[in-house]
Order: C-alpha cells, then sequence, then structure tokens
C-alpha cells in the first residue's frame, strides 16, 4: 500500500536503527506522547531494535485512558436513560466506571451506540427525532474538530436533540505538566503526529525553551519512529534543545487551519480534569457559551455523581511516564484487557494493553 | 384514498401470504406445508429428506463419525461474495472436516422473522442447496419456526453436520497433535471475510472491493490427505483468527508457535480497511481459509495440492512448531525487521481506533 509500505521498509528500517545505536553515546529517558506510538513501538517490535541507552517511557496521549472517571459515569447515568441515546467511539466502551462500563449499560438494554465519526452520531439524532443523542466527545486535539464539525452541522440541520457529553484534552498543557512534575524523568519528547497534524507545532518552541528539551514531531511507521528518536538523541547528544519536524509529509508549523477555525468556533481552551493526574489549567476544550444548548452536562441534569478509583491501580504515574505497566503489582494479574481496572488497560492506545498484549509482561 | 367500485362492492378476499413469512408458517398447519413444499422441497428434495418422517432414516458409514454444529446471525444476510444460507452449510461443513472427516449429512432449523420476505427465503436455501452441492453433503432433515417481528433479524440458521472419518485414514487429526518441528500453512489471504462483512454492513465509510471467502474446504482436506497423509492438525480460523486459532492450536498441544509475518497473505484491500481502522488482519475472520500443520517433509507435496485446489492458490508456508520453553505455550510473530512480538487473544469485542 502506497505511503505506508515505504515506511515499514525492512532495509530502511535496520539501516536507521543502525544510526541510531551509532549516535548514542549517553543515556536518555525519551517520551512518546501519544499511545499510538507506543503501540507502533510494541506492534513492529521496534522497541527491540534501540541502543540500551535509550529508555521510552510512555505519554498520556491515550484519550480514552484520561478521561475522568466522573465524565464516565455520567455517560453511564445518560445512556441508561431510556429517552436517551449515547454515541460513542467504541474503546470507551469497555473503560470502567465507578460500578460497571458502557457494554454493561448496554447489555442491559441501555442504547448505546457505537459510531466511527461524530457526524454518524448527527445521522442518529435525525433518525431518531423522539430520543436525545448523547455523542461522547472525547480525545486530543485530533478529535475536536470533527466534534465542533458536529455542531456546526446540528446546528445548521436546526437538531435540537443532540449535544456532546465534552471531555476534550490538549497535548501541550499535558506535556507543560509533565515538566513540571518534580518526579519527572523525561528528556525529550516524540511529539504527537497526528495532533501536529491538525495543530502545527507552533506551540512548542517555548515549551522546548522553557524546559530545555529537545522535541521531534513523530510519525507512527517504523521509519517515522526511528527518524523522531534519531533527531532528539542528536539534540540531546549535542546539549541541544528545540523543536525539529521529523513528520514532514503530515505535519506543517501552521497545521490544518480550517480544522483550527472549526475548533475556535465551537470550543474555548478550559481547565480539564485528567483521569489519574488531576486538573491542569487549560489543559482542555468546552463549548463556547454561545453553543450552551449542545453541551449535555449543562443541558441535562445528570445529578450528583461519586466516583471511585481501584485502589491499586496506578494508571496516573503510567500517563505521567513515572511507572511502567509491569511495575504495576496488578498488571496481568487482577488487571488484565477481559477485566481491566485501570483505562490504560482497555484502550488500544493504553500502555498497559500495548505491554499485555505484545508482551504479555515480559 | 378512493375505493373502485366500477365493478360494484366486492368482499374483501383472504390475502395470499406468498410474499412474507407470518406466524402461520410455523404454525405445523396448511402454511408450513406449503412453506415446506415451495421453499425447502423446491430446493433440498432428496430421498431422505423426503421421506416425510420425524427424523431421517440414513445408512451407516464405516469409520468413526464427526459431527458438530453451528448457529448463523450474519448480518447483513447478503454480502459479497456470499449469503447466510452458504454460510451456513459451509460453517458445519468446515467443522466437520477439520477432523478429516468426509462430511455426509446435514441437518438446519430456520428461526424467521414474521414478515421476512419470502423470495428472500428462497433464495437462501437455493443458496444452501448450491454449497451443499459443492460439499458434497446431503441435507436430511430440517426445521422451522416463526418468531413475532422485532424478535428475531430476519432469519437465524442453525445447522448439525455428520462426516466419516474413513478406518483408511492414517493420523488422528486433532489441534491436539501438532508436534516439535512441524511446519504451518495456511490456505490463503487472511481478513477477506470480515473486512467484506464490515463493508457490506455499511459501516467503513469507505467502499471496499472484496467478496467474503465462503466456502466448503473438504474438497481440497481431501486433495491435500491424498499427498500429505501424516497431517496433524486442521483448522479453519474463523472468529478470532489466525492468532486466536494458533493461540487455542498451541495450548491444546502444549507447544511453541512462530510465524512469520512477511509470509502472511494479505490483500491490499484488507490492509487498507485494517489501516484506516486500526484492525489487525490477525484477528479477523475467514470462512475459507485452513491452517495445516504438518511434518516439513510432507509440506512442498502439501503445498502443491493445495496450491493446485481454487481454494488453495495462495498457500503459503508461515511458521513452525516447537516445544513450549517454559511451560506455558507462546505463539511469537517474527516481524521483518527481525524482532518479535507475542500474539495474545482478544478481549471481547475487536474495536476501530480513536484517531
Amino acid at each position: 500500500m502506497k505511503y505506508t509500505e515505504e515506511f515499514r521498509d525492512a532495509r530502511r528500517v535496520k539501516e536507521l536503527a543502525a544510526d541510531l545505536c551509532q549516535i548514542t553515546k549517553n543515556p536518555w529517558v525519551i517520551m512518546e506522547i501519544c499511545g499510538g506510538q507506543t503501540h507502533s513501538f510494541m506492534h513492529y517490535g521496534i522497541d527491540q531494535l534501540l541502543p540500551p541507552q535509550v529508555e521510552l517511557v510512555h505519554g498520556p496521549g491515550c484519550p480514552v485512558c484520561v478521561t475522568p472517571l466522573e465524565m464516565i459515569d455520567k455517560a453511564i447515568a445518560l445512556a441508561s436513560d431510556p429517552n436517551f441515546i449515547l454515541a460513542s467511539f467504541g474503546d470507551m466502551l469497555r473503560v470502567p466506571g465507578s460500578k460497571g462500563d458502557l457494554f454493561s449499560v448496554r447489555a442491559a438494554g441501555g442504547a448505546v451506540k457505537v459510531v466511527y465519526s461524530p457526524l454518524d452520531a448527527v445521522q442518529l439524532a435525525r433518525q431518531n427525532p423522539d430520543k436525545q443523542v448523547v455523542f461522547f466527545a472525547i480525545g486530543f486535539e485530533t478529535t475536536t474538530p470533527p466534534n465542533a464539525l458536529s455542531i456546526i452541522q446540528a446546528e445548521a440541520l436546526g437538531l435540537k436533540n443532540f449535544s456532546l457529553l465534552v471531555s476534550q484534552v490538549r497535548v501541550p498543557q499535558a506535556m507543560e505538566a509533565i515538566l513540571s512534575s518534580p518526579a519527572n524523568r523525561v528528556q525529550g519528547f516524540l511529539a504527537a503526529g497526528h495532533v501536529c497534524a491538525i495543530m502545527g507545532y507552533w506551540e512548542y518552541p517555548p515549551i522546548a525553551a522553557k524546559y530545555h528539551v529537545p522535541i521531534a514531531v513523530t510519525g507512527f511507521e517504523p521509519v517515522d519512529l526511528l527518524l523522531g528518536l534519531i533527531d532528539v538523541v542528536k539534540m540531546l547528544e549535542a546539549g541541544e534543545t528545540g523543536v525539529v519536524n521529523s513528520y514532514s509529509r503530515a505535519v506543517t508549523e501552521a497545521g490544518n487551519q480550517p480544522a483550527q477555525a472549526a475548533i475556535q468556533r465551537v470550543f474555548q481552551p478550559a481547565d480539564r480534569t485528567w483521569r489519574g493526574i488531576g486538573t491542569i489549567p487549560m489543559s482542555g476544550f468546552s463549548l463556547r457559551p454561545e453553543y450552551a444548548q449542545y453541551d449535555a452536562e449543562k443541558r441535562f441534569d445528570i445529578g450528583h455523581i461519586q466516583t471511585r478509583e481501584a485502589e491499586v491501580c496506578i494508571a496516573g504515574k503510567i500517563l505521567q511516564g513515572v511507572m511502567k505497566p509491569p511495575q504495576c503489582p496488578a498488571f496481568g494479574k487482577e488487571c488484565t484487557p477481559e477485566n481491566p481496572l485501570g483505562a490504560p488497560m482497555v484502550s488500544n492506545e493504553g500502555a498497559c494493553s500495548a505491554y499485555y498484549r505484545y508482551r504479555k509482561g515480559s | 384514498m378512493t375505493a373502485d367500485l366500477s365493478q360494484g362492492p366486492v368482499c374483501p378476499v383472504p390475502l395470499s401470504h406468498r410474499e412474507t413469512i407470518i406466524l402461520g408458517h410455523g404454525s405445523g398447519g396448511k402454511l408450513t406445508h406449503e412453506l415446506i413444499r415451495t421453499i425447502f422441497g423446491k430446493w433440498l428434495s432428496n430421498p431422505y429428506l423426503d421421506q416425510g418422517d420425524d427424523s431421517a432414516r440414513l445408512p451407516m458409514p464405516d469409520g468413526q463419525l464427526s459431527i458438530s454444529t453451528d448457529a448463523h446471525v450474519v448480518k447483513p444476510l447478503f454480502f459479497p461474495g456470499g449469503d447466510i444460507g452458504r454460510l451456513a452449510v459451509c460453517g458445519t461443513v468446515n467443522d466437520v472436516a477439520m477432523l478429516g472427516a468426509v462430511p455426509l449429512y446435514l441437518t438446519a432449523s430456520f428461526i424467521l422473522e414474521e414478515g421476512f420476505a419470502i423470495s428472500d427465503l428462497d433464495k437462501i436455501v437455493q443458496s444452501m442447496a448450491d454449497a451443499a452441492r459443492e460439499a458434497g453433503i446431503t441435507i436430511v432433515a430440517g426445521d422451522t419456526k416463526v418468531v413475532e417481528k422485532g424478535k428475531a433479524d430476519g432469519v437465524y440458521i442453525s445447522t448439525t453436520g455428520v462426516g466419516v472419518i474413513p478406518n483408511s485414514r492414517k493420523m488422528q487429526i486433532s489441534g491436539s497433535a501438532a508436534q516439535e518441528g512441524d511446519v504451518i500453512l495456511i490456505s490463503g489471504s487472511l481478513g477477506d471475510h470480515g473486512i467484506a462483512i464490515l463493508s457490506a454492513r455499511n459501516e467503513l465509510a469507505f467502499e471496499v472491493a472484496l467478496e467474503s471467502d465462503t466456502a466448503p474446504l473438504n474438497g481440497m482436506i481431501e486433495a491435500l490427505l491424498e499427498v500429505a497423509p501424516d497431517v496433524h492438525v486442521l483448522r479453519d480460523p474463523t472468529r478470532g483468527g489466525l492468532a486466536t486459532t494458533l493461540i487455542e492450536i498451541a495450548n491444546q498441544s502444549k507447544v511453541d508457535i512462530a510465524i512469520n509475518e512477511i509470509n502472511i497473505p494479505v490483500k491490499e484491500p484488507v490492509k487498507a480497511a485494517c489501516e484506516m481502522l486500526g484492525f489487525d488482519p490477525l484477528y479477523l475472520a475467514n470462512e475459507g481459509k485452513l491452517i495445516i500443520i504438518l511434518p516439513e517433509n510432507q509440506a512442498q507435496r502439501a503445498i502443491e495440492a493445495l496450491r493446485a485446489h481454487p481454494y488453495g492458490r495462495e498457500t503459503s508456508m508461515i511458521g513452525r512448531v516447537s516445544s513450549a520453553k517454559d511451560g506455558s505455550p507462546e505463539v511469537t510473530l517474527l516481524t521483518p525487521y527481525g524482532s518479535t512480538r507475542m500474539l495474545t487473544m482478544l478481549a471481547g469485542e475487536i474495536l476501530p481506533r480513536i484517531c
């Protein structure tokens, strides 16, 4: 398949891995922000090709992992109401809330629909005028533009029965939270290529300068991952900081302007709580006041939600790169993909699930 | 609405129920008999079925019996490369054949939803007849029930197959018979059925030029066993795909399995769909593919025989069996980069990625 095969070419991957080994002289701790990159490293076994001095730690870039428990409980409450249809990305259904998950709500007769795009949820609202359709709007800057479009489309259609349960988060603020934590070990970043395809990378130079870290905008294929690592290690070895674009086939500095315009039209920056991490100022988006009628939290009385996390789960430390999945006492024992205690064991982008699926705890 | 009174007042004529299934079709009365005659009898007639007794009287074959049963609930009922009828026959024929048995007899029970189009049922039963003819299996008994509208999804078909494992078979073919040193073959590309079904459900939001691989595999197995009588394991990687099936075999046989990614055939449209959705072709369902595990010295002959068969043209050697190193059987995939990853069973449904 064109545009992927080239970036999975075995000879090129082996050459780049050899290059990386050659330029690496000192030990470095590098975080890949995005859970998609974590899975790529594990899926293709690229982590096995790295020089022993390079330690990868896995970042918070897993949409379902960072969605707070309270929001999941709210989604469950809405989905359990016969007047509602809750539409969601599939990954969200297995994430444990305080009691049960959306799969069990569906099994008990609740209307939970898996959609591939929020625009499908708008269609659901058109097809079910007697129901309130709520789309569970989670994720980073990658999911924000389509979620904004769903509101723009619902407005154009005059739909009164469509709204979003918003839990949108932003990458740069999370990077700052990690870097300013006293427990931080991260010395360089692979920035999330898909997020940068939308937002560009103009937000990163101030972070690189403030915290003296190199940042490489990095893609997801084996060649991309190695190109990003080579760029970061080169800067680390040279004592340099700054931002390089190692994913120039998809990312420009300014990013996707129409997508950013859609975000700005519908959303505004807001404080957000990250599951396992806590509240980070301005680390997410909420709907602008003029779109309050599409805000499920404002529109419906979801009631007081009491949340309780599994005590043993160390998801917060994993999402901040402070600990790794096999260091968790519950990993692969009480906590498995069939019976997850925390979200990172559920998601296709969760670090615990990546370790379990591809390494089985080794 | 204006009544046409040009011919004077008329009595309402009882509706003929020739177009859709109604509850009466499952009552056991006249409507049931009419349905049996006009649909099932038309396509499936044979001396055993036509006996008309409560069960079929069948000659006892020489050898051991292989029996399997399977319920089919596919959506949509008609998809590129097949339909629920073909699937209901092939699925059970293949399960029976995986022990090296020659499939002989099939029974089929239908759960029909009130309102189901009889013309669709006609197509489905015709398709079953075609698939049964291809597989050389005779449909010897059947049953029909009708449930109220909304209590089923069109039609569900449950089939049970009986086959005979001839006394001439040398090996006891079983998932627990894989041995150290065996090689692993796959008869063709992975994931065609899974992606064709998703595409037919219009769940992909893009078009895929792909047909399901639904097919009876017993003919190919017969050709295989003629040249490679020492086959240890035969399995069709249906739900859960190649990865799940190999894990099951590794556990049953208490062996390690290693497969090489570059030798695993996957069609371009399947790769593309998997890229878009974040699926892994190793976990997608197949309905016409065969995993063969056999001693290495018969592999070449086996590959030639399989490639000569229409359903095995893309047969490829994908891996090897070794003794379980630390007591817990493992399935490992070798990447094109020389690295490895473990294959584990998926938890629950396959879910598309978010971004």
